[in-house]
């Protein structure tokens, strides 16, 4: 009895926990997918026309089995880049990734160069 | 190593004015024009009468096909429907009309008092298979060739220079 009642919460538990993986996924994508004919908002955050009809393509998607990136990838050949919140790295936006990390070594070298001279001075 | 540093702020200021500049002059509102060019693929568009599916194949028997996203909730759409039915007289076109998100009952009425400038009529009750087009909102028509590659896109109704534009293409062979 003890074993019966252990085995249907072990499996009610891992459907819930299945279900609410699959939400959360289906969540992420939509957040890094732009409302077209919004002001700012992702998919995830209207409830337009054009919102609820991509979050359906974008569960049919999913009930198909595809990845994150092969649903970006569809989206994006549909739409363009401007769909991504965060687009792929690509020969037109190298910029937009390197830059903070360039900017970074650029800061951290003079912050290193401005304390070595302080100590120098001291 | 002083004057390397004061460069680098200089030209990293230099870049962020001239980012500034640029997206301050760049077209802000969204196009899908990159789309010209590009072939359609994996067309499944359910007649709007019957249980046929239109798909690549069907398209590629006509010399042009203007596919036209309309409903007869769209305001817009009511707007270029007479330049839909002036499209229908040329011989060389057809136009595929997809009836979005509709009832079938008001899209009936409103082919019935405005006219059918249709070829072919399908329907996509969900707006799934519009995204397959990069539709996203109504009316948008594309005009595509026999090879089903887009060679226009139309967002919004349709107006007197588009079916200029539109006459062009097709007569231009």
């Amino acid at each position: 009895m003890k074993l019966k009642f252990f085995l249907i919460v072990f499996f009610l538990n891992l459907s819930i926990n299945l279900n609410s993986s699959e939400l959360v996924e289906e969540s992420k994508i939509h957040k890094n997918l732009r409302c077209l004919v919004c002001q700012g908002q992702s998919i995830a955050d209207s409830n337009s026309e054009f919102a609820l009809t991509l979050k359906m393509v974008v569960k049919d998607l999913i009930d198909q089995g595809k990845t994150d990136d092969e649903i970006y990838s569809f989206l994006s050949d549909k739409y363009g880049d401007w769909i991504l919140y965060k687009p792929k790295l690509s020969p037109g936006n190298f910029l937009l990734w390197g830059l903070p990390y360039l900017v970074l070594i650029i800061g951290g070298v003079i912050i290193v160069f401005l304390i070595r001279k302080s100590s120098k001075k001291a | 190593m002083q004057k390397v540093i004061r460069s680098i702020i200089v030209l990293l200021f230099i870049f962020v004015l001239l980012v500034f500049y640029n997206s301050l002059n760049r077209e802000t509102n969204y196009s899908t024009d990159y789309l010209v060019g590009n072939k359609l693929t994996k067309i499944n568009l359910k007649s709007f009468n019957d249980n046929k599916i239109y798909t690549s194949e069907d398209l590629k028997n006509n010399d042009y096909t203007l596919i036209n996203f309309w409903a007869s909730w769209c305001a817009p759409c009511r707007v270029e429907h007479p330049f839909l039915m002036r499209l229908s007289k040329e011989k060389k076109l057809k136009i595929l009309g997809v009836n979005f998100k509709d009832k079938k009952i008001n899209a009936l009425k409103f082919l019935n008092n405005l006219g059918n400038p249709y070829n072919d009529l399908a329907k996509d009750t969900t707006g799934k298979q519009s995204v397959n087009f990069g539709i996203y909102g109504i009316p948008e028509s594309i005009l595509i060739n026999n090879e089903t590659i887009v060679l226009k896109k139309f967002v919004g109704p349709l107006n007197e220079q588009d079916l200029d534009d539109i006459k062009k293409i097709i007569n231009s062979l």
